[in-house]
């Protein structure tokens, strides 16, 4: 399945596999792995940045942990107490909290914003590698659900030999 | 070709993924067969209105009981005592009222209509590899296991979060799960039968506005009714006052019954708030010094006042469980050992190629990529 020899149809393939088009045609899912949430400093929403074993032969270390700091900067944002959000709760309480009916909270913004984000990352970085993130707000805040996708096509393309030796070291 | 073959053979098996919507292998070939919204496939007790958008606990009817009381003394103040009153004294007095009245009315259907921070519970993937996780911790399952506690230091406490068998999921600090809507809610203060609904993270704010708004207006018919009686009485006596104004007789009544307990709460609440506490804890002394030297409540922020206002004028969380959204059939999930691929990561490098029957006919057990091209 890992052909290291590149035949007629694995070119075609080897050049299509950067998109995430490619991985639905050729990938099966292999395995999850679920980043937790870290509680030392409190409830705020906030992931451990450990780097989960299954992932090492799949990405750099650096990247992953790029993509936690990011979301975790994200969420501290919407749940920051300042200025901001107790104009939002003082307004919120003189209009009855009606205001919340045409009004989007900043939360809700700051969520937005999350989950291009995670579009983002996906196409850039982790599709390529035979990955995929879930938004954590799909999984209750609970955890980020990272897909790792086992390539059966036979794609021996150098951008997908991270995933080629991935499939070697198993 | 012999490779052509297997890839047309095995493009028919594969779900697609897209990167548009997060949940990864969607299909746009199977049409959604089911149109149903996540609510009507919601496994908690909890019942839903207007299509999933209002939200409440299986016994509503000691809140019916609260709406009717409410509406009834104000009814009966605005009209039998607000005329004299806005003639005898001053028009702001029904106008206050009627401000109070509906703030009152609004929080109290916001309380008890908004999702109070339930989590969803665990997909089974998700619960599938934390019982892996606690199999590993645990060690030989020769006997009963212990229950499921994980330790975890927050800002210098040690706080226990335990494990929710019905939710399967540890439960974040502060979480509870409430037995009677059968969830694990976050930030759980009590289980309220009187708004008909849990109070939690997400309505625990409308709830303290709820009970001091209604403190205030409790207050305020009370006296405004007496006021009334008092100056009717000058005029007629006390008798006849009575006799002319029945209504007011049932309002005091009410009232001075449910002062007591409604502003008791307010004051309750007020010092739960301003410690940052919720009403399990207290109850539980989790937090109390009678445990201990050191014991203290990390949540705290330190001050009586950044704790009001991060209880009241903090950000909104948005609700976890999308009860509008359409339940999706064919989320992908990894199958079953039977069926080939295991999620046990410490055997992976064995079992991920033995992926499906159709598979183990081309592929040997073994990951050898060079048998393989050998092989074409």
């Amino acid at each position: 399945m890992q052909g290291l020899v590149p035949t007629a149809t694995d070119g075609n393939m080897a050049t299509e596999f950067h998109n995430l088009q490619e991985l639905r045609h050729s990938a099966s899912l292999a395995n999850k792995v679920f980043i937790q949430r870290d509680y030392t400093e409190g409830t705020t929403c906030k992931f451990q940045t450990k780097f989960p074993s299954e992932l090492e032969s799949r990405i750099e270390r650096t990247l992953f942990e790029d993509t936690v700091k990011t979301l975790n900067n994200y969420y501290a944002e919407a749940e920051k107490i300042g200025g901001q959000s107790y104009l939002e709760g003082c307004l919120a309480c003189a209009t009855a909290y009606l205001i919340f009916l045409c009004m989007e909270t900043r939360y809700e913004k700051v969520l937005k914003k999350i989950a291009k984000y995670i579009q983002e990352q996906n196409e850039k970085i982790y599709a390529p590698r035979g990955l995929l993130i879930t938004d954590p707000i799909e999984r209750g805040m609970r955890v980020i659900e990272i897909s790792i996708y086992e390539d059966r096509g036979s794609s021996g393309s150098s951008s997908g030999s991270s995933s080629v030796s991935g499939s070697t070291a198993r | 070709m012999h490779l052509g073959v297997s890839e047309s053979m095995r493009e028919c098996e594969y779900s697609q993924i897209s990167t548009r919507s997060s949940t990864p292998m969607e299909t746009p070939y199977k049409k959604k067969t089911s149109k149903k919204r996540k609510w009507e496939i919601f496994p908690g007790r909890n019942k839903f209105y207007c299509g999933g958008r209002i939200m409440m606990a299986k016994q509503t009817g000691v809140f019916y009981l609260t709406l009717v009381l409410i509406l009834v003394t104000c009814g009966l103040f605005f009209t039998f005592d607000c005329p004299f009153l806005a003639l005898q004294l001053t028009p702001v007095i029904p106008v206050i009222g009627g401000v109070l009245f509906l703030f009152v009315l609004g929080t109290l259907l916001r309380t008890s209509f908004s999702d109070p921070g339930v989590l969803p519970r665990a997909t089974p993937d998700e619960a599938a590899d934390l019982e892996r996780q606690i199999d590993v911790a645990n060690g030989s399952t020769g006997y009963r296991p212990p229950p499921r506690t994980k330790e975890v230091v927050i800002n210098g406490q040690t706080v226990k979060l335990k494990y929710c068998f019905t939710c399967k999921i540890f439960r974040p600090p502060r979480a509870s799960h409430c037995s009677l809507c059968d969830n694990c809610v976050d930030r759980f203060d009590h289980h309220c039968p009187w708004v008909g609904n849990c109070v939690g993270k997400r309505n625990y704010r409308f709830f303290y506005m709820f009970i001091l708004s209604l403190s205030f207006l409790t207050i305020f018919i009370f006296a405004f009714v007496i006021t009334h009686i008092i100056l009717r009485s000058h005029r007629n006596g006390f008798l006849n006052a009575l006799k002319d104004s029945p209504a007011s007789v049932l309002e005091v009544v009410v009232c001075f019954f449910s002062v007591w307990s409604i502003v008791g709460l307010s004051g309750f609440h007020t010092y739960l708030i301003s410690s940052n506490q919720t009403t399990n804890e207290d109850i539980k002394g989790s937090w109390s010094s009678k445990r201990g030297k050191d014991n203290y409540n990390p949540y705290s922020h330190g001050n009586i006042f950044t704790n009001c206002c991060a209880a009241l004028c903090g950000p909104l969380p948005p609700s976890l469980i999308d009860r509008r959204g359409f339940v999706q059939s064919d989320t992908p999930q990894l199958a079953p050992p039977t069926n080939g691929i295991t999620m046990y990561g410490a055997t992976q490098s064995q079992q991920s190629h033995m992926v499906s029957d159709t598979e183990t006919e081309r592929l040997p057990p073994h990951p050898s990529s060079s048998s393989r091209a050998a092989s074409q």
